[in-house]
């Protein structure tokens, strides 16, 4: 099925996220979405599945109007989607999430549940899906719940079939089953959007490709070009995100982990077993497919895990078992992964932000009372330091773009005195310019002598940074190889094989 | 209360293809509830045991099969059980130390003969009559099953409701006008539901519409229906009482055959048409929540607003429709009050039935069955203790009123067993 | 990092957004903001009520018998209904036109003040809860607690005057408190959901309290009135207008009740984690704060301002006694003065004064005119479904929706009533 979106705008107040956008996907191509995150291109798909509603323009299906007034109009036109955050729901089995809204019954009214195993393992057969029918949905891996999403959409005989995202999650493995699927989908006559914001994996499916940036689109290219030409294009400027730095010079070992095991509470191991050190300025990336463990090893370092095993020593004390605030008062500093959810306030003002983690005692603190005068005074300090830029020390967090925010939260623990430094995913979802300044940050906090952990999905930002790799793969440490390893070998393992040369560094 | 066992052993191999790797976590928690429940039990029954014999008189004289009355000697009587359950205790505690789940049934036998245990103590020289006991419980939960229904429905497609309470009193109010002027409790019972409905509508609106948090709103409707029905009670039912406050009540139905059972003959099938119309109500909720399409989209809206979105369900539409079901249901245990059990309306009637369902919600797990054995459970409770009080009970009867509260107190506090409701349960749903 | 990252240049972020001057401001918060839409919301309930009252009235429906015939009798009919409850709710609440004097004119100012006492208590409880994102439902039992434990001091101990009081008003506070507390503690160890365990817990006060009316250490000897003995005279809060007015030392209690709690939320550390808690407790987590340590804590402050009302009942306004209804209502009262006063202390103390007002009002307008007071509680709670939804406030009288999204209008409390 041909499908074409025409002129398309879609305006969220004064914002315009999708302006005058046209686009045709032939029957049975694979085209490519290419664009920063938060270039438009959600947008542009939630308006064709019917989830927005565009002010202006319209879609086409093989050259007929189309009106969708909401997902169910536009997935009965042969439209399906595999979101970005899965759209299942955990407690049902898979055949119930993929009856669910266009179930089949027996006399009587009940679910034909036959019906729908059937189905189920109709379609995970002629992909070669393997998918039990009657498993929970919320036992099954990511990758598994990802097929479960593509045989919810064909199970409603989708011609063309919106991928947003869909690596996001993905071992490089995976990614390279995923783009099998897609030309299997491709060979059987679906036609395939594919979302993305990574140039490899555009270059190895894509037949066509389409650039949107600042919610535009601004080129066409084929699958040949370079990735320089589509970066430009993406991004609107020559990128060069390098970060200066100079050769670490590593000192002792300052955090030392040894055998920490994390236990969540249905007694599924989620850091199983791992040993590594964190030696005085130098930083040690840990890299890994997001939900390999990454997160909750930060989180027992900080003492936010209940059920750890093991031993975590800074400085030789031991911090294993310490509730947070004592790790903060050891010197810790934390930059978590999502800062809205764990980073902020977002009621709070900048400056109450700036002190939420030092609520207890001078100078922020006399005799219970909030030193407020201060507070304002080092909050100015804080923020032109860090370059926040807002309408002053009193605006609510909630109301800064991320670059902001994530300068709020650096600044913050930055400005304690720190004998060990965790960032998280540092620049996720932020802007060029943020990610520039947090890298720099990072780097000027490791020169001063601080060792520095990142925790980072992103290979590029690990190279960038890196003096020593760590990566991770279903809990365990795969390897720990020096900043400079090729991104192939890095890649293998965060598919989990142990790399020819040992664990170097 | 929890252990970890050894952790680099995981129970599974974990190869690259299978699930995460596990470890199992023992927990004690049954078998140190069971221990207290046990000594408790022995101290009462045993130490301060009561000598006599306790009378248990299962049937009625009306019955077709006349049952001979159990003569139970309290203090040997209690010494069994209290072995029974020291036994059963133990048994738990082998079943955690070999990494065994403790079945349910287990536990609801130790219950069970906890319960014996207390009636035959409590009961010593004395006679209890079992068909009544359980008679009056039934009537007594009938109100709070209706709610818990609702209460069930509603919270499964994602809305919150404290306003059974106002349901049920809106539900008896409206049920006892129109019965009255009609002379028609069939017509009463209609209005209880559309009086139920009106409640949910506000909810309905206000949560859903406005975004207003849901507890709020229903806290906020139990305190209007209380003081609409106060205010008309007041000035339009009190001085017409005989015209506009009489309902007729309904009959009793003895249902051939089944009526005739022994002890459930009696308790189950001679009852009202509300009753039976309960029975259905349980029955068709749990089939329908479970087993039909309207189920399964009602408890995606309610775990997963967004996903039940994107294939085509219409959430809004969804939650307020059947937050208006639920409405009605609670609607039906208002009109019981009214037309089932007193026989005309007082003002705050209700005497907090609606919460006591709403714990029935929590305590039954968000399962239309397990609910209505939770509320059933309550009002035996209740109804124990006024038993209890015509033999001279030696428990103040305070404590027995208290029971159910103090079992949901338990019950949310994870003590009987871990409890997950709807995941979207209590949270609006913004579109963007 | 290579140029294939992906850095996000959102739309929406390329410009700061071009804040609007300052007077333009302070008119959006006038014409759209909070304050208008309160007294609005106020406006409203009235109306509604008095639709109420114009319905019931027998006049009213005498005169619509014949209504296309003379019409200008049933509008009669219904002014004089409405203005004559209203005033009478005025005259019992606000100034007595028909007395004399001006002292006994103002008496009913006084009423109010003394009815709003508990209601202030209660609400700054019940506010502060919300404030750390917990709904405290348990005002009833709180306050049974309370006047349970300072009742018993204030009748059973034999101490000098004034000292007996503050030992009284110090165990009825640490009675709420305790109640609140186990809340709390409930909470914070197991995760049970506070809606759930506040609202069982007050049925268990309940019950508990009537056993000790009955048989335990409440009852007055040789009674069989389910009632405790009479407040000694040496705990009773003394009179700050003398004997002919109710008003008492309660009253000033609650004003340093609304400053420390001011202080509390505003101005001191721990009151600083609680709002941070309440906004968003993953982030206080992470920045060191015993999410856990303080629900126990704010249940622990908040038990002890509703305690603080349930002990200002039995030394201040019932002191011949008091039964298990001591607390008539103003546990549920509360949670409407909190949401009228938006959480903040001296909002809850203007809301607080108007609540009293109504409360004092609705016993003269039932006297006078025969309006059952069971209204005051529909127009309460019709005021928070109000305030609770500007939206529709501002659909009914056509108001221009704000420019901005506001902050939430209501303390973030929406979690899932789910056991842990």
């Amino acid at each position: 099925m041909k499908l074409e979106l025409r002129g398309i705008t879609k305006r969220f107040g004064a914002l315009v996220a999708n302006d005058d956008i046209n686009l045709t996907i032939e029957e049975g191509e694979i085209h490519a979405l290419l664009g920063e995150n938060g270039a438009g291109k959600s947008t542009l798909m939630n308006v064709l599945y019917g989830l927005y509603r565009a002010e202006e323009g319209e879609i086409l299906l093989d050259d007929v109007a189309q009106h969708f007034a909401g997902p169910g109009d536009a997935m009965n036109a042969g439209i399906g989607m595999v979101h970005q955050h899965f759209m299942l729901i955990p407690v049902f089995t898979v055949a119930e999430n993929v009856m669910l809204g266009h179930e089949q019954t027996r006399v009587g009214g009940s679910l034909d549940l036959a019906a729908a195993r059937a189905r189920v393992r109709e379609i995970s057969d002629r992909f070669g899906f393997d998918v039990d029918p009657d498993a929970l949905v919320e036992n099954l891996p990511v990758g598994v719940q990802q097929r479960v999403e593509i045989i919810k959409a064909l199970s409603r005989d989708a011609k063309v079939l919106v991928f947003d995202e869909p690596t996001a999650v993905l071992t490089p493995q995976e990614t390279d089953e995923l783009m099998n699927i897609m030309r299997q989908l491709k060979a059987a006559g679906t036609s395939i959007v594919f979302i993305t914001h990574k140039l490899r994996e555009v270059r190895a499916v894509a037949d066509r490709i389409t650039v949107i940036r600042l919610g535009k689109v601004v080129g066409d290219a084929a699958p040949t070009a370079s990735n320089e030409e589509l970066a430009t294009l993406m991004v609107g400027r020559a990128v060069d995100l390098t970060v200066d730095k100079a050769p670490a010079a590593p000192g002792a070992p300052a955090l030392v982990v040894t055998n920490l095991t994390v236990i969540d509470a249905l007694g599924q191991i989620l850091v199983n077993d791992v040993s590594f050190d964190v030696k005085v300025g130098e930083i040690l990336a840990i890299a890994g497919v997001q939900g390999n463990g990454q997160t909750e090893l930060t989180e027992a370092l900080m003492g936010l895990q209940p059920r750890v095993v093991g031993d975590i020593t800074l400085d030789g004390k031991s911090l294993r078992g310490h509730s947070v605030r004592q790790v903060l008062d050891a010197g810790v500093g934390f930059v978590p992964e999502d800062r809205t959810r764990d980073g902020l306030v977002g009621g709070f003002t900048i400056a109450e932000n700036l002190m939420l983690d030092r609520s207890n005692k001078l100078p922020f603190v006399k005799r219970f009372n909030l030193q407020l005068a201060f507070l304002a005074d080092f909050a100015r300090d804080k923020v032109k330091e860090f370059d926040v830029r807002s309408q002053g020390i009193e605006t609510p967090v909630g109301r800064l773009s991320g670059g902001n925010q994530q300068k709020v939260v650096l600044a913050r623990e930055l400005s304690r005195d720190l004998r060990l430094f965790i960032a998280a995913q540092p620049t996720r979802g932020l802007d060029v310019g943020s990610i520039e300044f947090v890298h720099e940050r990072i780097v000027a906090t490791r020169d001063a002598g601080t060792p520095v952990i990142v925790i980072s999905t992103e290979l590029d930002e690990v190279a960038a940074l890196a003096d020593r790799i760590m990566v991770m793969y279903r809990g365990r440490i795969v390897g720990i190889v020096p900043g400079d390893t090729p991104r192939s070998v890095l890649g293998l393992m965060m598919a989990g094989e142990t790399p020819a040369e040992g664990a170097a560094a | 209360m929890s252990t970890i066992a050894p952790v680099n052993q995981p129970t599974q191999p974990t190869g690259p293809e299978e699930g995460p790797a596990t470890t199992v976590i023992k927990s004690w928690k049954v078998p140190i509830i069971l221990g207290v429940f046990t000594v408790l039990g022995f101290l009462l029954m045993v130490v301060f045991g009561r000598t006599g014999t306790s009378t248990m008189v299962l049937s009625t004289s009306s019955d077709l099969i006349q049952l001979p009355d159990v003569l139970l000697p309290t203090l040997p009587t209690g010494i069994v059980i209290s072995i029974l359950l020291a036994g059963i205790t133990a048994l738990s505690a082998w079943m955690v130390q070999t990494h065994r789940k403790v079945p349910l049934w287990l536990i609801s036998v130790f219950a069970v003969l906890l319960l014996i245990g207390f009636l035959t103590w409590a009961s010593a020289d004395e006679r209890i009559p079992v068909p009544g006991l359980l008679f009056g419980s039934l009537s007594l939960a009938v109100p709070l099953i209706f709610g818990a229904l609702g209460g069930v429905i509603s919270e499964r497609v994602g809305v919150v409701n404290v306003a059974i309470e106002g349901q049920l009193l809106a539900g008896a109010f409206t049920s006892a006008i129109v019965a009255s002027v009609t002379q028609q409790p069939l017509l009463g019972l209609l209005a209880a539901m559309v009086a139920g409905v009106l409640v949910s509508f506000v909810l309905a609106a206000f949560s859903i519409k406005y975004f207003v948090d849901q507890v709020i709103v229903g806290v906020v409707l139990n305190v209007l229906v209380t003081g609409l029905t106060g205010f008309l009670f007041s000035e339009v039912l009190a001085p017409n009482a005989a015209t506009l406050n009489q309902p007729p009540k309904f009959e009793r139905i003895n249902i051939p055959l089944l009526s005739e059972i022994p002890i459930i003959g009696p308790v189950f099938f001679r009852q009202t048409l509300i009753v039976y119309i309960m029975y259905i109500a349980v029955a068709a909720v749990y089939y329908g929540i479970f087993h039909t399409k309207w189920g399964l989209r009602l408890r995606a809206v309610g775990e997963h607003p967004q996903a039940a979105d994107t294939v085509g369900i219409n959430v809004t539409g969804t939650r307020f429709w059947n937050v208006s079901l639920a409405g009605a249901v609670a609607g039906l245990g208002g009109a019981y009050f009214t037309l089932g059990s007193v026989g005309a309306f007082g003002k705050e009637m209700t005497a907090g039935a609606g919460f006591i369902a709403l714990a029935a919600v929590i305590f039954g797990r968000w399962d239309p069955i397990r609910a209505t054995l939770a509320a059933l459970l309550f009002g035996f409770a209740s109804n124990l203790q006024n038993v209890l009080s015509i033999i001279g009970s030696p428990v103040p009867s305070e404590f027995m009123l208290m029971l159910p509260y103090l079992v949901t107190i338990f019950a949310v506090a994870g003590l009987v067993g871990q409890s997950r409701g709807p995941a979207a349960s209590g949270k609006p749903y913004i579109k963007s | 990092m290579s140029a294939s990252q992906q850095p996000a240049v959102t739309p929406t972020k390329v410009t700061e957004p071009d804040e609007p001057s300052r007077w333009h401001g302070i008119f959006r918060e006038i014409t759209t903001g909070n304050a208008i839409i309160s007294v609005l919301a106020v406006v409203l309930a009235l109306l509604v009520g008095a639709v109420m009252i114009a319905l019931t009235n027998p006049n009213v429906q005498e005169s619509a018998g014949y209504f296309f015939s003379r019409p200008g009798d049933m509008l009669f009919a219904v002014w004089d209904a409405v203005s004559g409850a209203y005033s009478a709710l005025f005259q019992g609440s606000v100034y007595n036109f028909r007395r004399p004097s001006f002292a006994d004119g103002i008496k009913p100012l006084t009423e109010t003040l003394t009815y709003a006492t508990p209601l202030i208590a209660a609400g700054l409880g019940v506010a502060l809860g919300f404030r750390v994102g917990l709904f405290n439902i348990g005002g009833r039992g709180q306050m049974l607690i309370a006047a349970t434990l300072g009742g018993w001091v204030a009748f059973a101990l034999e101490l000098p005057a004034g000292i007996h009081m503050i030992a009284a008003l110090v165990a009825g506070v640490l009675g709420g408190a305790l109640w609140g507390g186990l809340v709390g503690l409930l909470k914070a160890r197991t995760g049970a959901h506070e809606v759930i365990t506040t609202i069982m817990l007050n049925y268990v006060a309940f019950y508990l309290v009537s056993f000790l009316l009955r048989d335990g250490f409440l009852r007055t000897p040789g009674s069989n009135n389910p009632k405790s003995p009479a407040t000694k005279e040496t705990a009773v809060f003394f009179d700050l207008l003398g004997p002919n007015y109710n008003l008492h030392f309660g009253f000033i209690l609650v004003i340093a009740a609304t400053v420390f709690t001011w202080w509390l939320l505003s101005r001191s550390n721990l009151g600083f984690k609680f709002r941070a808690v309440g906004e968003n407790p993953n982030a206080a987590k992470v920045a060191g704060i015993s999410v856990q340590r303080m629900y126990v804590y704010a249940m622990l402050f908040s038990g002890g301002l509703v305690g603080l009302a349930g002990i200002n009942q039995v030394l201040g306004t019932t002191t011949s006694g008091f039964g298990a209804g001591i607390d008539s209502g103003i546990g549920f009262d509360a949670i409407t003065v909190a949401l009228l006063g938006r959480s903040k202390p001296w909002g809850v103390f203007a809301a607080g004064i108007l609540f009293g007002a109504f409360k004092a009002g609705s016993f003269s307008m039932q006297a006078a005119e025969g309006v059952p007071i069971d209204i005051v509680l529909v127009v309460q709670s019709l005021i928070v479904l109000f305030i609770a939804a500007p939206p529709l406030v501002r659909a009914i009288f056509r108001l221009p929706a704000p420019g901005a999204p506001r902050r939430r209008p209501l303390p973030n409390v929406t979690q899932e009533v789910a056991a842990k």
